[in-house]
């Protein structure tokens, strides 16, 4: 881990200090002492013989935000070290404005027992440079078969329990999950798609799939599961978090839940309400993803969801690949595309489109996904590890892979002109990253 | 007219022009097929690789001789389709033979869109033997050869295509060729092998065939493959063939002149009777001797470059 000279003392001059947590949105100084927010206010005085202690940050026409959390990302260690490491996918969180990462128990082992859980903790401990919140296998090996040890996964310091990458089949064993989840307060996350209905599909299902003569997976694929889900959190009284929600039918499904009553949380990913289906006429794998991109009317029903609050969160399902698993026939190519450095902009686009005021954006990156993980991040309270990102709201720039501190290049994003980045992040009053590096 | 593309891989991308053009100059091939010496010295010195990932008989001979009357030398592979375990990729496999400095690639492969991906990495020409479910152009030009050869014209013509729509690159080929002529073409066939939203490529969808027939001035039956019925798609291939058979007894009903084609290889007594596909309205084997002069032209398009 390589770290600049890091001052624990700063002080970031009239940015705008917007923390959904607090309801706040002012133009603000925010005085960071020993890597601990001190005073967040206008104007803010330090006294002469103090005055040389703290380096100034010039945050004028900047967003000074929460530390951006993204609840879903493939960290890939242990066992594919060669798509991405626990190092280079923390760089890339960080680049991309983000402090904390939840990460996916999908590795090789697969994070299905404490020892696993305490690895990849302090690994992120050695060599990260954000905190990493490692959420545990629902299933042991993802098999779908029996509960992993839930109790000590948490102990461990798990955040969460998670088959993602696959569905829990068995209706049967995702009830006992949530509910043996319950007993230890830890959110059950959903991979919500229905294997069978999907029969080998690649891309979305209708009109572009029958002219690409690609199998197609329907929206119902991911429906009937979320409708699932959501009736089992009913019965058990537990908390569900449905990860990836790409259709227009599965919001309506969480929207109504939420009306009722039904514990249940929801995030959506970037690609879900940019691309559309029509793109991969390319045939270029970049594009091929898990649940797959869908219509037009699916992208402005996830908006719609965003906007609404049906959607809770924004969360990238950075999910790495090399060109040994991308550069292949669309049919065998891997599923997945990595998002940790594009997540941002695309968001502050639909900020620009008017989907989302600054603070609902920021919400759904920081207090919100905090709150599901009960994680005592994403806010800028006084006293707090000063856990904070600069955003450059203005900046234009074609976005390159190139560029990228992944390990790995599979993004669709990469040649698009963007506007917004996170500049400057900081991890417990440290800057951990600065777009003048 | 002047054939200007590098690569032939789908009828989607071809407009009427070119379509008509193709299909004079296989017509124009046809009469070298018949003569005692079938050759001609059009592309000595060009080199052309079949390419085939994906087993292939008819389709890959027909091509072969297509390239041999035309006096190219050709070589074939058969490679095994790629795997993120082990053997070479289908584009490290490409990359090799481009290295050997062929003119044409004649790809098949069972991966939907392959042909595309791989063309955009080569400079040689490529064609499209079959592609997954997706396109294949060949097949569809050397249809509409035959239909031409019996019809005056593609204009207004109702086409009926029969059977499993959902897995078949012909019959994707064939509503975007036809259509494009002017023909009406209908996809037939239980509601599980027809695939959503179709009726957008300009088809229309019907479920009941013996609705269908009397107005058919063709009749493209398309091969049902064994396998459906382990996929749900079918509960027995006895049920298929009772209701989307084309059988002598479903044929009274149709027009004294249909023409009954079939794009190969048979299933005798599943989606065709013996005595239709021997009938006299069976041009099945006409298909097939049209498919070399259609193939003649693609590689004399393509070759000539």
């Amino acid at each position: 881990m390589k770290l600049k000279a890091n001052p624990a003392n700063l002080i970031l001059r009239n940015g705008r200090v917007i923390d959904p947590a607090r309801g706040l949105d002012s133009i603000a100084d925010v005085l960071i002492e020993e890597g601990k927010i001190i005073e967040i206010g206008p104007k803010i005085e330090i006294g002469a013989q103090k005055r040389g202690q703290f380096d100034p940050i010039d945050a004028e026409g900047k967003w000074i935000v929460p530390g951006l959390i993204d609840m879903h990302v493939h960290l890939r260690e242990p066992g594919e070290e060669y798509k991405e490491t626990i190092a280079s996918g923390t760089r890339a969180a960080v680049a991309g404005g983000f402090t904390s990462v939840a990460c996916m128990p999908n590795t090789r082992p697969v994070n299905d027992c404490a020892a696993l859980t305490r690895f990849i903790l302090s690994k992120a401990e050695t060599e990260g440079v954000c905190r990493v919140f490692p959420v545990a296998a629902i299933s042991k090996g993802l098999e779908g078969k029996n509960l992993a040890e839930f109790g000590e996964l948490r102990s461990a310091g798990a955040v969460a329990v998670s088959d993602d990458g696959r569905p829990v089949e068995s209706s049967l064993l995702m009830r006992r999950a949530l509910e043996y989840a319950k007993t230890f307060d830890l959110p059950v996350i959903s991979h919500c798609e229905d294997l069978g209905l999907c029969s080998g599909g690649l891309m979305n299902e209708g009109r572009v799939s029958t002219r690409l003569g690609l199998r197609g997976i329907p929206g119902a694929a991911e429906e009937v599961m979320a409708a699932r889900d959501i009736i089992l959190a009913e019965l058990t009284g537990a908390r569900v978090h449905l990860a990836h929600i790409s259709t227009a039918g599965s919001v309506a499904l969480i929207r109504e839940a939420k009306k009722r009553g039904v514990l249940v949380t929801a995030e959506t990913a970037p690609h879900y309400f940019t691309l559309e289906e029509e793109l991969l006429c390319s045939f270029n794998p970049v594009y091929k993803v898990n649940p797959p991109v869908r219509t037009r009317e699916d992208i402005e029903a996830v908006k719609a969801g965003l906007r609404d609050g049906t959607l809770d969160v924004i969360a990238s399902d950075h999910a790495p690949h090399s060109t040994v698993e991308k550069e292949l026939e669309f049919e065998f190519a891997a599923n997945g595309m990595i998002g940790l450095e594009s997540s941002l902009p695309l968001i502050l686009r639909l900020v620009r489109e008017g989907v989302l005021t600054p603070l609902e954006a920021i919400a759904k990156l920081t207090r919100n996904p905090a709150r599901i993980l009960s994680i005592p991040f994403g806010t800028l309270a006084e006293g707090v590890d000063a856990d904070l990102t600069l955003i450059d709201p203005l900046i234009k720039y074609t976005i390159d892979v190139k560029t990228f501190e992944s390990k790995s290049r599979n993004c669709p994003f990469d040649g698009m002109e963007a506007q917004g980045r996170a500049v400057m992040t900081l991890v417990e009053g440290r800057v951990v990253f600065s777009v003048s590096d | 007219m002047q054939f200007k593309r590098k690569d032939l891989l789908g009828i989607r991308e071809l407009d009427v022009s070119e379509i008509e053009y193709i299909l004079d100059l296989a017509r124009s091939f046809k009469e070298i097929n018949e003569r005692s010496i079938k050759k001609v010295p059009t592309l000595r010195g060009k080199t052309v690789i079949h390419l085939f990932f994906e087993p292939s008989t008819r389709t890959r001979t027909s091509f072969d001789i297509a390239a041999k009357r035309l006096s190219a030398d050709t070589y074939s592979i058969t490679a095994s389709t790629s795997s993120v375990v082990k053997g070479e990729t289908a584009l490290d496999t490409l990359k090799n033979l481009e290295a050997m400095k062929p003119d044409v690639f004649v790809i098949r492969h069972s991966a939907s869109g392959a042909p595309w991906q791989l063309a955009a990495r080569t400079t040689a020409s490529v064609i499209n033997a079959g592609d997954g479910m997706h396109e294949h152009p060949s097949q569809a030009l050397l249809d509409m050869l035959t239909i031409l050869d019996n019809k005056k014209s593609l204009r207004d013509l109702n086409v009926l295509i029969v059977g499993d729509i959902f897995h078949s690159r012909v019959a994707r080929s064939n509503i975007w060729g036809l259509t494009k002529m002017g023909a009406r073409v209908v996809v037939c066939g239980p509601a599980t092998l027809i695939p959503p939203n179709i009726d957008s490529m300009g088809a229309q969808i019907s479920n009941r065939l013996d609705q269908c027939i009397p107005q058919a001035d063709v009749i493209m039956v398309l091969r049902l493959q064994k396998e459906r019925q382990q996929q749900m798609l079918l509960p027995s291939l006895r049920e298929y063939s009772t209701w989307y058979g084309i059988n002598a007894k479903r044929l009274e009903q149709a027009k004294p002149d249909v023409l009954i084609m079939h794009p190969g290889p048979i299933n005798r007594g599943v989606e065709i009777s013996p005595e239709v596909a021997d009938g006299p309205r069976s041009v099945i084997l006409d298909q097939v001797t049209n498919g070399v002069a259609v193939r003649m032209a693609l590689l004399f398009l393509l070759g000539q470059r």
